[in-house]
Formats: structure tokens, C-alpha cells, sequence
């Protein structure tokens, strides 16, 4: 055990995680120079193009130091704070984290809220600063910022880079230097530590665990405390480039399990692995049932595919068990699913690996937050449609979730940053410099308000010098509203939000202008309204068709002008009628491009 | 009764709106003109009979000079039986209208001159870049009438930003003095890469609504019926002897045979082809025996759905008893669908279906809803 060290690293998106790993990974030896590609850990063609890590992974390397032969488990965690709870399971599965810091850009608000959580865990922080490569690095001062908040020496501090090499070796002296070994008591009951779990068509869910205690055989009768479900452990091993088997495993080591799970669901991140008989007495700490923060409707575009989007959905969910649904039908969209996400990129990605993977072209709605409503009878309703939310007439008061939001800007954008933060009814809480040139905001402010283009605002106003974190604080009382959307007196259910009072007739505005700009002229009037209930807040008017028709119309281009019609006729038909009119499709997001 | 189309890609200056084939670079016209003769040459078997109508458009066919016109004229006379030819219509620019040509014109037996005069006020005239001014769209007609045109059909634009109510209502009147047999009247159109829709993007100029385009349509088919013109097609109004015999044979779907860059042919059954629009490569591929068009084969819910496109568009409208039964049936089933408004559009007179004129502006709507599914 002495010669095991279990380590993650914690970076913001874009400073180099995935390259100074691929690195790590050759250094080792543990991938061949042929098999070596960009971001190696990352499986999903989506993190590739994205650059991003939605899943945490687990890679074991061996290394040779002053003669004695090291085990070193890398855990490479999701940056994205949709992610966060998987982030904190992968930090609790460690001693050690490398803090790495992009040398030309400095420290970042997801950095600093994942070192709270490794420095929760008392871990050793090895400071790493990256890109040491590139011209416009800054060592200097970035060092000042890392010595500043980590209170560390500046000498501490390793300079590397990802990608010419530079650094490597002396971070991989470091890692097991001033990483601690595990501790932990091989004889001890077993006590192991889930922090994800992926779906594997043929061998079913593998989970990922870290042995706190004790030792897991092959063939062992084993159980999750939490779901209390008991399995065979059919196949154990460690994680190299490829699963490597074992007979057994024991404290302090980083391994996979695969026990016949059909399911995701079955497995839950940071729930405890132990004997069936012989368990251990308590779980291990900080465990959560994962709550979706996001919820929105996704239907199919043609009605007729709504079986087929069950199916996609239910496959979906065996290697994705954050992601949670129930059948939902909505008078404008025909049958669907309400859903729950992690968070906006969640949901984003869920909607990408739909068209991707299962070629399933779907309407999403317009994303809510989950309220608690309560009714004149007393009654605490959770609300995750806009469509439950109470009558107004016996509504007695409705509770929004809030988060508390960390931002570090330039000083520049302190005081756009701070309009944005108001507009979106935030009420600022603290305001650290970090350096002359960085500051660090705090605001409270409710978690509805970031999933309307909060995220492309801030980078916008700040010319992409701000970065962004948040964690949920609870629930506080609101005086919200339900706005609904009427064309032509009928109401469309799917345009339908929940929304600050106050903001009532200032988006109600803007939400008809934009409809108004992408419904298409028909043969008739259409009405546009939003109202709460029976008092119309907003109107504007799509004027009747009066010209349709190309007046030119030659002897030669008959074809073209018969297949521009044909192609017309078949959008038209993708068009969703709501009444007697006709909605193209991005109108059911229009809420959330409002400019 | 099958017709030939010679498509001249070449023009003075460019019309801001024009989004068809040209060029007005001239150094290309001689060699684009042989290959159009070689053209002639080669294709003078897919066509049997003798032709009844000749058409040159562009571009600017009235650009041509004596010795060109006179090749072109050659090669026709060699490869097909003129003799039946009823109507030889030029399309020509008033700025072109000298003694000269029109004489030249008349010589090589072109019976019917169809002049792009677009408007009789200098601003809209530069607004859209045309060659010539309001004096010459004045003069134009009685110039031909002295070279002895009797048949002229005259080009007017609507929808001509800037341009009053009462400025529209002139037009019409001065294009009804002047007594032309035939007027066709196109409302501008804003098509993508052409210098008046970058004018738009840029907000240079801006579109005129929809009202009030509706309203000078209005106003051109009262006062053209009025002075006796018959409107037998969205675009298109004759004196009743007068009506285009050349054009309305590609909304009967009768055969025609078009030479030169992007011209377009038609076998009268279900082949349709057309020519390179690009002039280098259209020389390079007919002297090099090389592949000069492309053609697509119409299936027989093609041949419906175009019958109902151009059908709908004419007075006559289009006739049920010319389709497959089947697709009668469907295209009865999607009248009988459509929303109220829309079929008040229409009206249906045993086996034809056609669009009210005073509607016709809403002809696309219709025939989307009208087409059968492809």
C-alpha cells in the first residue's frame, strides 16, 4: 500500500487537463506512442469535439523512482459544474490533487471551487502551472495568484507543459513525494467508495470504486449500502489502457467491478461497496442522491416517432444515471418526456447524443427549475412544468431554488458584471481582489435566472474574461408568475414559464416580438399575446399573407421552381399547428434567444 | 408547334436585380456565339418538326450586332424548317432601339419585339442600373412602330421601392398610351447575390410591404382590363389576338429546345435539360464535344405537380382530366383539405381548378398546398 498513490487533477476548462494527462500516460509507458491520441481518457466523441470531460475516468500507471517501483491512480474528473457531485465522489477517492493553472490565463472560478472541495478532503495540492510553452505565459504572476490562495512557497510550484514534455518527470517525483500513501486496513470489513459507473452493451454497468478498506475478491457476495442490492462480483481488475483482470484488490487501490448490472440507475455515485455478509458498520461519508437541477420538455418532431424516442431515451439511461424522465404530453407537442438534468450543458448534451447516436430529431422546451409551490389548503406542491403550477386563485406562496454564484473577472468588467448580476436579481455577497487585476464576486441569486442565456451574456460582457461557478443554497419565497402564450386565444402550452413578477411585462414584450419574428405570415391574422392569468401583459400581431409567389417564372427554370415549392411543402408540414397556426420548431425555444 | 430559345448571356451593365445568366464582359461574345451556332449544329435532331415559335433572350439579345445576328439566323435556317415559324420574338432594351437595328431586325424576319422598359421615371431607371432612360422608354415604341413592328409587348416592374402610388399609376398609363399588344408586368423581386439584395442587407434601400405591393397588382389589373388587355397569366396581359404564343407553350408543356449558356429544353414528354450557365465552360465544353447540360427525367407525379405550378398560374388554370387518375384523386383530396381562406382563393369548373386572379399573388401558398406529395 505504501507504494500507491491516488491522485486527480483539478483545472478549468481549456488549461490543459486532458494533454498534460495524455502525457503522464506516456511518460509511464502505460500507452504506446501508436496508440496515443488527443484527450486518450476521453471515450465519447463528444468530449473529444467539445473538449470536455463528461465522465470521470480511471487510469493506472507504474513508475519507477530511486529503485522502488510506484502505482500511481490517475482519476480524471468532469470540469463542468453540472458535474460537480461527480467531481467531489473523484476528489474523495484521493489523497492528492494537482492544481493546474493555464500560465496564460491565470486562475478561474471552476478552479477555485473544486480546491475547496479537495482542501475538505485534506488533500495535498501539488501546484502545477501549464502551458509553460506558449509566449504569452505569464509565470510571474500567475505564481503570485497560486501563492496567494494556496498559501504555498513559490519553489513549490511546477512549471510544465502538456505538450513539449517540459515538467513531467519532476511532477511525477512530486506525485509521490508529497502525495501520501493510503491508509487503510486490508483486513478490515470492505469498504469501497463508487465514484462512476459506465455502460458497456455486452458486460453490463462497470462500476469504478476506490477500496477505503479491506480487500474485494473475485467471486465475492458483495452489496451497495444504499440501494442494499446484493451481486456477485463476476469480474474485479485495475484500469489500465485497457481493464486489466484481478483476483483481488485491496485497500487503498483504485479498481473496476462488473456484477451482471443491467442498469445504470442500479449503481449510485458515491453510494459504498461492501460484503454481503460480513459488512462494514457505516458508509462512507458524502453520500448523495443526485437532484436534476434543469427541467424541459423533449418531444419528437413527427408525433408518429414517439415510441422510438422512449427507446433512445430508455438506452440513454442505462450509462447515464443523472439524466431522469417521465412521459409528459402537451396539447401544442403531442406526447414526450418531461426531463431532468444536471444543468444547462447536460441537458445540451443529451439533446446532441439524441441526434447523435439514436438519430432522433426532438423539440425541446423552454428549461425550468424545480419550485415548491404552496397552496391556500396548505399543500407543498413540487413543480417542475409550468403547467402544475397552481391556479393563482389558490396559490398561498411559491419557492425558488437560489444558488450562491462565484465569478472572477478582470477589474475592468467588474462593473458590467455586476448590471448583468442585478438584472438577473442577484444580490451581491462579497468582492475579493485576488491580484490588482482579479477579482472574485460572489452574488445570491435564483438558479432560474442562469438558465436564461445567462452563461453567453457574462462571456460576452466580458470578453470572455469571466469565469463562473455556482452551488445551490436552498430554497426562498419569490413572487412569481405563470406566463402563458396565446396565438389567435389559444393557449400554447409548451411557451409557457414560470418568471419573476417583476419581469412580467418586460419579457412578456420581448417573447412576442420574437414569436413574432419567426412564425410566418399565414393566410390570416395571428395574434400573439402573453398573459398572466386572464390579464394579457404583451400583444403584437403577425399581419395576414398578402404576397406569395415568385412573379418570374421562365421557361427553364420549371424544375427548380417545382423542387423549391416541394421542399417549402415538406417544412411546412415539420411545423407544429397549434389551432389554425402553423409554429416552426426554434419557436419553442425562442425564450431563451431573447437579445 | 415546338419552339427555340436562344439565350444571349450578355448586357451593357448589370441590372441590379437580375439574377439571371449574363455577363458584361463582351470578350467572350464571339466565341460563346460560334459555339452557340455549333450547338445549333449538333442538337438538330431532337427536334422533328417545324418549328411555330423563335424566342432570343438574355442577357441583352438587342446587344447583337449585324454579322452575329446574322450567324446565328444562318444556323437556325440550316438545321430546321423555318417556314412555319408564326411568332420571332427579340427581347430588347429601348436604348438599343436605333434606325439601324430595328431595320436589321425586321430584315431577318424577328415579327415581335418584346422591350424591357421596366419604368418611365429616370429615378427608378438608375435605381435598378437599366441602360436606358425615361426619353427612351417614351420613344421606344414608336420607333418600332416605324420600322414596322406590329406586334411589341412591353416590360413594366411593380414593387419599385421609392416609388409612389401615384407613380405607379402613370406608369401603367403611359404604357397603355403607347397601345402595345402585349404587356407583362413582374413585381421586383429581391433574389440572393444580386446587387439589390446587398442593398437591402446593407439597408440601402428597403423592400416595399406586402400591402402595398398587393395594392399597385390591384391597381394594374383594373386599369389594364379597362384599356381592353386580357390578363391570362400572373404576369402576363394581352389584347385578346395578342396573347404570347412562345412563353405560354412552356406553361402548356409543349416541347422547346434552348441553345446557348443556361438555356433550358423540354422534350414534350418528361426530359428536361439545361445548358452550363457559365460562359468559358460552356464554350470549352461544346467545341471539345464535351458535356455542355445536365437533364432529369420527370417522373409522372413531377409532370402533375408542374401542371399544377404552371395551371395555376394561367386563367385557364389546370385540367384534372390530363392526370393519372390517381393523382387527380390526391389533388381533389388536398383541395378538399385546405383551410378556408385558402379556398376561397380558388375556383374549380368541372375538371379545372384555378386561382381568382385578384388572388393570384397568393399563387405559391395554393400550389404548395395543392401539390401532391413527392
Amino acid at each position: 500500500m505504501k507504494h500507491i498513490r491516488n491522485f486527480c487533477i483539478i483545472a478549468h476548462i481549456d488549461h490543459g487537463k486532458s494533454t498534460l494527462a495524455d502525457r503522464l500516460l506516456q511518460v509511464t509507458g502505460t500507452v504506446s506512442e501508436r496508440d496515443l491520441k488527443e484527450q486518450t481518457l476521453d471515450d465519447m466523441d463528444i468530449e473529444r469535439e467539445r473538449g470536455i470531460t463528461i465522465k470521470s475516468h480511471a487510469i493506472q500507471m507504474d513508475y519507477k523512482l530511486n529503485g522502488e517501483q510506484y502505482v500511481l491512480n490517475l482519476i480524471d474528473t468532469p470540469g463542468h459544474v453540472d458535474f460537480s457531485y461527480e467531481v467531489s465522489r473523484a476528489i474523495a477517492a484521493c489523497e492528492g490533487a494537482l492544481l493546474l493553472v493555464d500560465a496564460t490565463q491565470g486562475i478561474e472560478a471552476q478552479t477555485i471551487s473544486n480546491l475547496y472541495l479537495a482542501m475538505e478532503h485534506d488533500h495535498v495540492i501539488i501546484p502545477v502551472l501549464n502551458k509553460m510553452d506558449l509566449p504569452s505565459a505569464m509565470p510571474e504572476e500567475v505564481k503570485d495568484q497560486m501563492v496567494e490562495l494556496l498559501g504555498c512557497e513559490r519553489d513549490e510550484i511546477i512549471s510544465a507543459s502538456g505538450k513539449t514534455g517540459e515538467g513531467v518527470d519532476a511532477l511525477l517525483a512530486a506525485i509521490i513525494d508529497r502525495i501520501p500513501a493510503p491508509k487503510g486496513d486490508p483486513n478490515a470489513p470492505l469498504q469501497a467508495l463508487i465514484f462512476d459507473s459506465v455502460f458497456n452493451p455486452f458486460r453490463g454497468v462497470i462500476a469504478y470504486f476506490r477500496i477505503m478498506n479491506g480487500t474485494l475478491r473475485e467471486k465475492d457476495l458483495v452489496k451497495f449500502y444504499y440501494t442494499n442490492k446484493k451481486y456477485i462480483s463476476e469480474e474485479i481488475g485495475v484500469l489500465r489502457m485497457k481493464p486489466e483482470k484481478k483476483k483481488e484488490i485491496s485497500a487503498g487501490n483504485v479498481g473496476y467491478i462488473i456484477s451482471g448490472i443491467k442498469q445504470a440507475k442500479e449503481i449510485k455515485v458515491g453510494d459504498t461497496l461492501t460484503h454481503f455478509e460480513k459488512p462494514c458498520s457505516e458508509a462512507i461519508d458524502g453520500f448523495e442522491n443526485v437532484k436534476p437541477m434543469v427541467f424541459a420538455g423533449i418531444f419528437p418532431v413527427e408525433t408518429d416517432d414517439f415510441e422510438e424516442l422512449r427507446d433512445a431515451m430508455d438506452k440513454l439511461q442505462l450509462n447515464d444515471a443523472s439524466l431522469t424522465f417521465e412521459p409528459e404530453s402537451s396539447a401544442a407537442l403531442g406526447f414526450g418526456f418531461r426531463c431532468g438534468f444536471l444543468g444547462m450543458l447536460h441537458m445540451e448534451i443529451v439533446q446532441e447524443r439524441l441526434e447523435r447516436e439514436f438519430d432522433m430529431t426532438v423539440i425541446t422546451t423552454v428549461p425550468n427549475v424545480s419550485y415548491f409551490a404552496t397552496t391556500t389548503d396548505q399543500q407543498r406542491l413540487v413543480v417542475n412544468n409550468p403547467s402544475d403550477f397552481p391556479d393563482p386563485s389558490r396559490l398561498e406562496s411559491v419557492e425558488e431554488p437560489f444558488i450562491n454564484a462565484q465569478i472572477i473577472t478582470k477589474s475592468d468588467y467588474v462593473g458590467s458584471v455586476m448590471n448583468l448580476c442585478i438584472e438577473k436579481r442577484g444580490a451581491l455577497k462579497n468582492q475579493v481582489y485576488l491580484t490588482s487585476d482579479r477579482v472574485e464576486m460572489s452574488f445570491e441569486m435564483p438558479l432560474a435566472e442562469i438558465v436564461f442565456d445567462f452563461y453567453d451574456r457574462l462571456k460576452s460582457i466580458s470578453k470572455g474574461y469571466a469565469s463562473f461557478d455556482y452551488h445551490p443554497i436552498g430554497y426562498h419565497v419569490s413572487n412569481l408568475v405563470k406566463m402563458d402564450i396565446l396565438l389567435n386565444g389559444d393557449q400554447v402550452d409548451a411557451l409557457s414559464a414560470l418568471i419573476h413578477k417583476d419581469n412580467a411585462f418586460h419579457l412578456g414584450k420581448k417573447i412576442c416580438l420574437k414569436l413574432k419574428e419567426l412564425i410566418p405570415r399565414q393566410q390570416f391574422e395571428i395574434a400573439i399575446q402573453a398573459g398572466i392569468g386572464a390579464k394579457i401583459v404583451a400583444r403584437e400581431t403577425v399581419k395576414a399573407l398578402r404576397k406569395d409567389v415568385t412573379a418570374k417564372c421562365y421557361g427553364g427554370d420549371i424544375s427548380r421552381k417545382r423542387k423549391l415549392l416541394e421542399k417549402q411543402k415538406k417544412g411546412k408540414k415539420k411545423m407544429k399547428q397549434i389551432g389554425n397556426v402553423e409554429i416552426p420548431q426554434q419557436a419553442f425555444l425562442a425564450v431563451l434567444k431573447l437579445d | 408547334m415546338a419552339g427555340i430559345y436562344i439565350h444571349i448571356p450578355f448586357c451593357k451593365q448589370a441590372c441590379t436585380y437580375c439574377d439571371f445568366h449574363f455577363s458584361t464582359n463582351q470578350k467572350l461574345r464571339k466565341p460563346v456565339i460560334d459555339a452557340l451556332c455549333l450547338e445549333i449544329e449538333m442538337r438538330q435532331s431532337e427536334i422533328n418538326e417545324a418549328p411555330s415559335t423563335l424566342y432570343f433572350g438574355g442577357g441583352s439579345p438587342s446587344i447583337l450586332d449585324s454579322q452575329q445576328l446574322n450567324q446565328i439566323f444562318r444556323s437556325l435556317s440550316n438545321a430546321f424548317d423555318l417556314s412555319a415559324l408564326e411568332e420571332v420574338t427579340l427581347e430588347s432594351n429601348p436604348d438599343d432601339h436605333t434606325e439601324e437595328k430595328l431595320n436589321l431586325w425586321k430584315s431577318l424576319g424577328i415579327n415581335r419585339l418584346s422591350i424591357g422598359i421596366q419604368s418611365f421615371i429616370d429615378r427608378d431607371l438608375s435605381l435598378m442600373n437599366r441602360a436606358h432612360n425615361a426619353k427612351d422608354a417614351e420613344l421606344c415604341v414608336q420607333k418600332a412602330r416605324e420600322a414596322g413592328f406590329e406586334k411589341v409587348t412591353i416590360d413594366l416592374i411593380y414593387g419599385i421601392p421609392n416609388q409612389s402610388e401615384e407613380e405607379w399609376k402613370s406608369n401603367i398609363q403611359r404604357a397603355i398610351d403607347l397601345n402595345p399588344e402585349h404587356i407583362s408586368a413582374y413585381c421586383l423581386t429581391v433574389e440572393e447575390k444580386t446587387a439589390l439584395y446587398h442593398q437591402m442587407e446593407k439597408g440601402e434601400i428597403s423592400e416595399k410591404d406586402d400591402e402595398v405591393i398587393e395594392q399597385e397588382y390591384l391597381t394594374l389589373q383594373c386599369m389594364l382590363s379597362e384599356s381592353g388587355y386580357v390578363h391570362y397569366e400572373i404576369s402576363n396581359f394581352g389584347k385578346p389576338e395578342h396573347l404570347a404564343t412562345h412563353n405560354a407553350n412552356y406553361w402548356k408543356g409543349l416541347a422547346y429546345i434552348g441553345f446557348g449558356p443556361s438555356a433550358h429544353s423540354f422534350d414534350g414528354a418528361n426530359k428536361r435539360s439545361w445548358n452550363i450557365s457559365n460562359n468559358a465552360q460552356y464554350i470549352k465544353a461544346v467545341n471539345s464535344g464535351g458535356q455542355f447540360l445536365d437533364e432529369e427525367i420527370l417522373r409522372p407525379e413531377d409532370r402533375s405537380n408542374e401542371q399544377i405550378m404552371t395551371g395555376l398560374r394561367r386563367s385557364t388554370g389546370f385540367d384534372l382530366d390530363q392526370f393519372p387518375k390517381e393523382h387527380a384523386l390526391m389533388v381533389q383530396q388536398n383541395i378538399n383539405a385546405m383551410d378556408d381562406q385558402l379556398k376561397a382563393c380558388i375556383w374549380q369548373n368541372e375538371s379545372h381548378v384555378g386561382i381568382h386572379p385578384e388572388k393570384w399573388l397568393l399563387a405559391d401558398a395554393v400550389i404548395r398546398e395543392i401539390m401532391i406529395d413527392s
